[in-house]
Parts: structure tokens; C-alpha cells; sequence
């Protein structure tokens, strides 16, 4: 089981409170999560990740045992915790006002 | 003829609210905000069916949503995924597409501000124009500008590209509110016929329903563009249009007002004695093709009223002659602005008129624009006015 901790609007959006558990085939990557993500939630498909290109948003980041992954491969291993559940995997809107 | 109702909707920059009042449109309820803290560019109903909405819910950090109600705002969902349903199709596939808007084929490119190509991005939907025949069908106006229809109620979008693909599409170039398709008027009496305008490339006409286009900017004259007479490249920032007579089209432009008698083959200046004529919206009565409404603003530079006074101005010659309209309006220290989308007109009698502004009024006149009320005044920015005459 993965942990997803989403941001309010996306929290919204899906219509859920506090964090989404996801169950992940394979490998926990970047990729494997947002599609579960998807997935489950197919109203935040565009959200996070570009339709068509499946690039992260310029806007979003991701976070994982109080690091920035948001450049990483998005087929790299997210670290041993996030896999194994005791850590969320975060996306967050990037700070920029408004 | 006394409607039972109106309802106002009224997008703003932190969510969408809708007002409500019966056909004395004195006293008002408000709603919301929905979608609170996102970016509502347009909330327009069905003209079919009144009690179907469609929202153009945006951000840039998460990208476009299309949102919709069928039972007059109480309720919304994606349509893509409606709410108790399951999101999933029966082979597994996700039902997610009503955010989905993709450029038909390679998009190219076109002009940036500094005149290098640029290529074409989506960024969010404008406008949102609801069929005036199926319930289903809707048509969005989208920038960087491209117009896509759905006709499944919203559950799935698709270019028209003949628009985006037109031969002047490389000097097309973006306003400084981005590179938007804005203004949809749908011809009731010829189906095949449809009016859009861009910023700033201009306004175009499709006699075939959407496939093939031609720019319709003869008579437009643009001193802030290298050649000020050119096929394209100008900043008509709203149309509006009589159903009674669709071949009239009233324009304000980045500056000018304008006005034509023949579908948009040639235009002529009717800014008359107006104080400014740069503004953004324009809008006409229901019931009078010739009375036309504008809300003046200083300049390009100075997007607020000329002399801290917030005036809006009608000319019931169908432009030329404007007559001031002040009361209920405020006369001193006002330097809001009201946004291209931000006018709409209701069909009851007398003609109701209502815009919203950058500060959060929402002002009505249930008098033909004689006399004005706000509804409201604290809203966040508003980014714009619909009004529907419930049954």
C-alpha cells in the first residue's frame, strides 16, 4: 500500500479527505504511482501529469522522505519507505502567490 | 413578459458564484463560491436546457477542468466521470477525458511578442458556448486560440482545426492576456455560420460549420500593429450580436468601436462621442438590435475609468450617439475594470443588463441600463457575467 498525499485542490477535486492509499504493481516509480493515482482517480488525469506527454506539470513537484524527486526519472525506485507505506509520497503545488 | 427568474453566473478568479433573483431582479441570493480557490473563466447554461451548466474550472497549476451540472447549479460533476458512477469504463479504461484538450495533429507555431514563432500551447479554456439546438454539444474557445466541440455533453473534446490551422496562423500573436479565442456567436438562423474573435489575431467566419474559416477584419485599423490594416493581427477584444439580426455584429476592439452590416465583410468606426474608446466588452439589448452597450476604459496602459468614474454607455442608434449612464454607478475613486467576458443581457422586459468587475461587483440594472444596484460587492476578481431567464 502507498501513501498519496495530494494538495487541497486536488484533495478536492477527488473528492477525499486526508491521504489516498494506492495499491501499485511492480516497482514503486514516479510512473507506477501516478498511475495508480489515475487510475483510482481518473478525474485528476491533466492534473499532475501532462495528457498526452505524461511530463509532470511545470507547476508541481514531488516529494519523498523530505526530498525534492520532482527531477528524477520518472521510472527511478522511490525510496524504501514510500514503497513499503510508512512515508507518503507528496505532490505539491510549487509556492508561486496568487 | 414576467419570467419567473434569473440566474446570474459569475466566474471569478477564486471560484464561481451564482446569483439569483426572481423577475423583479431587486432581491438577490447568492451562491458559493463553487470550485473555490481554482479560476473560473466562464459559467454559461444550455440554451436548450436551462438546468445544464458547463464551467471552465482552471489553474496553472493543475490545468483545465470542465465541470457540469444538470440540475441548475445545486449539483456539478466532470462529465467524464460523474459523480456515483464508476470511473472506470467496463474495460478498465479510465473516464477521465472531459479535462482533455489536445491540438488536432502537430500544432505549429506562431507569432511571439517579440515576433519570433512560438509553438502553439494549450493553457485553458476561455468560453464556453453551448449549442443552440442540442444540449450536448458545446463549443470552447481556448487559448493559445483553438476552438474544440464536444457533443457528448462534455465528456470528450475536439479541435476544429481548419480554425488554428488557417494560413495566417503564424501571425497570430498573443494579447497581454495571452493568446485567447474568446468570443463564439453562434448564426440562429444558419447553422453552418459561426462568428469566433481572437487576441489578437481578429475575428474569423465559418460558412460550413467550423471546417473552413476566412478572417472577417476589413475596416479594422490598428495603430500598435506593423501594418495597421492587415488581414490579421488585431486585437478585437469582443463581438456581440443581435439573434434577430446576425449579420449585424457589434465589436470592441483593443481600440474602436465597430460595427457590420454584412457579416463581418467590412466594418466602420461607431465610437462617436464616446470619452475612450478602448474597453472590453460590448453587449446588446434583447429586445432593441440597435442599443448597444460599452463600458469605456482610459487606455491600454490605464485599464481602469477615465476620471475615477465608472460609466457605462449605450447608444440606442446602434453606435455613433452614446448617451452616459451613471446612476447607481460610482463617480469618484473607482478604477476597477470590467473584463471582456464580464457583460451579459437578460430577455425579460424591461431588458436587464448586469457586469461584473475586477473588484469584485456584480451590478445590475433591471431598467435597460437607466438606473444600476450592485448585487454584490466583495466578490474576488470577476472574470465573467452570464445571465439566464428561468422559466
Amino acid at each position: 500500500m502507498i501513501r498519496v498525499l495530494l494538495p487541497p485542490h486536488l484533495r478536492t477535486l477527488a473528492r477525499v479527505d486526508g491521504e489516498v492509499q494506492l495499491d501499485v504493481e511492480g516497482p514503486a516509480t514516479q510512473r507506477s504511482v501516478l498511475d495508480a493515482l489515475e487510475a483510482n482517480y481518473p478525474m485528476l488525469r491533466g492534473t499532475v501529469r501532462d495528457h498526452v506527454t505524461q511530463e509532470r506539470r511545470s507547476l508541481v513537484r514531488f516529494f519523498a522522505c523530505g526530498q525534492d524527486v520532482s527531477h528524477e526519472p520518472p521510472d527511478a525506485p522511490l525510496p524504501a519507505e514510500v514503497a513499503n507505506g510508512s512515508e507518503p509520497f507528496l505532490v505539491i503545488g510549487a509556492i508561486a502567490g496568487g | 413578459m414576467l419570467m419567473s427568474g434569473v440566474r446570474v453566473l459569475v466566474g471569478t478568479r477564486k471560484g464561481a458564484f451564482a446569483l439569483t433573483s426572481d423577475g423583479k431582479r431587486k432581491r438577490w441570493k447568492v451562491s458559493g463560491p463553487h470550485f473555490a480557490g481554482w479560476e473560473i473563466y466562464h459559467v454559461k447554461g444550455s440554451p436548450v436546457d436551462p438546468n445544464r451548466l458547463f464551467a471552465s474550472q482552471t489553474s496553472a497549476w493543475f490545468g483545465q477542468i470542465i465541470q457540469r451540472s444538470d440540475d441548475g447549479g445545486k449539483t456539478w460533476f466532470q462529465p467524464g466521470t460523474p459523480a456515483g458512477e464508476p470511473t472506470t469504463t467496463p474495460d478498465g479504461m479510465p473516464q477521465g477525458e472531459s479535462n482533455k484538450f489536445v491540438y488536432d495533429g502537430i500544432p505549429g507555431s506562431h507569432q511571439w511578442y517579440d515576433g519570433t514563432q512560438h509553438p502553439w500551447e494549450f493553457k485553458r479554456v476561455w468560453h464556453l458556448e453551448p449549442s443552440l439546438t442540442d444540449p450536448d454539444t458545446v463549443y470552447a474557445g481556448v487559448e493559445d486560440a483553438a476552438l474544440f466541440r464536444t457533443t457528448d455533453g462534455g465528456k470528450s473534446w475536439h479541435e476544429l482545426s481548419g480554425l488554428r490551422k488557417h494560413d495566417t496562423g503564424p501571425k497570430w500573436q498573443p494579447g497581454a492576456g495571452g493568446m485567447c479565442l474568446h468570443t463564439i456567436l453562434l448564426d440562429p438562423s444558419n447553422p453552418q455560420r459561426m462568428y469566433i474573435a481572437i487576441s489578437a489575431a481578429g475575428a474569423f467566419r465559418t460558412d460550413d460549420g467550423g471546417k473552413t474559416w476566412r478572417p472577417i477584419n476589413r475596416g479594422l485599423h490598428s495603430q500598435y500593429i506593423p501594418d495597421p490594416n492587415a488581414e490579421v493581427g488585431h486585437c478585437v477584444h469582443r463581438i456581440a450580436m443581435h439573434p434577430s439580426r446576425p449579420s449585424t455584429l457589434f465589436m470592441q476592439k483593443h481600440w474602436d468601436v465597430m460595427r457590420t452590416d454584412d457579416a463581418g465583410e467590412s466594418w466602420r468606426e461607431v465610437s462617436g462621442n464616446l470619452p475612450t474608446d478602448f474597453g472590453f466588452p460590448i453587449d446588446v439589448h434583447a429586445h432593441e438590435p440597435e442599443t448597444i452597450y460599452v463600458v469605456p476604459i482610459k487606455s491600454d496602459s490605464e485599464h481602469f475609468p477615465p476620471d475615477g468614474k465608472l460609466r457605462v454607455f449605450r447608444s440606442r442608434a446602434g453606435g455613433n450617439e452614446w448617451e452616459t449612464l451613471t446612476k447607481g454607478l460610482p463617480q469618484r475613486n473607482c478604477y476597477v475594470n470590467v473584463l471582456r467576458d464580464a457583460m451579459s443581457v437578460d430577455s425579460l422586459d424591461p431588458c436587464g443588463i448586469y457586469f461584473g468587475t475586477t473588484g469584485g461587483q456584480v451590478y445590475a440594472s433591471a431598467d435597460a441600463g437607466d438606473s444600476w444596484a450592485p448585487i454584490v460587492r466583495d466578490l474576488p476578481a470577476v472574470l465573467s457575467v452570464e445571465v439566464q431567464a428561468l422559466p
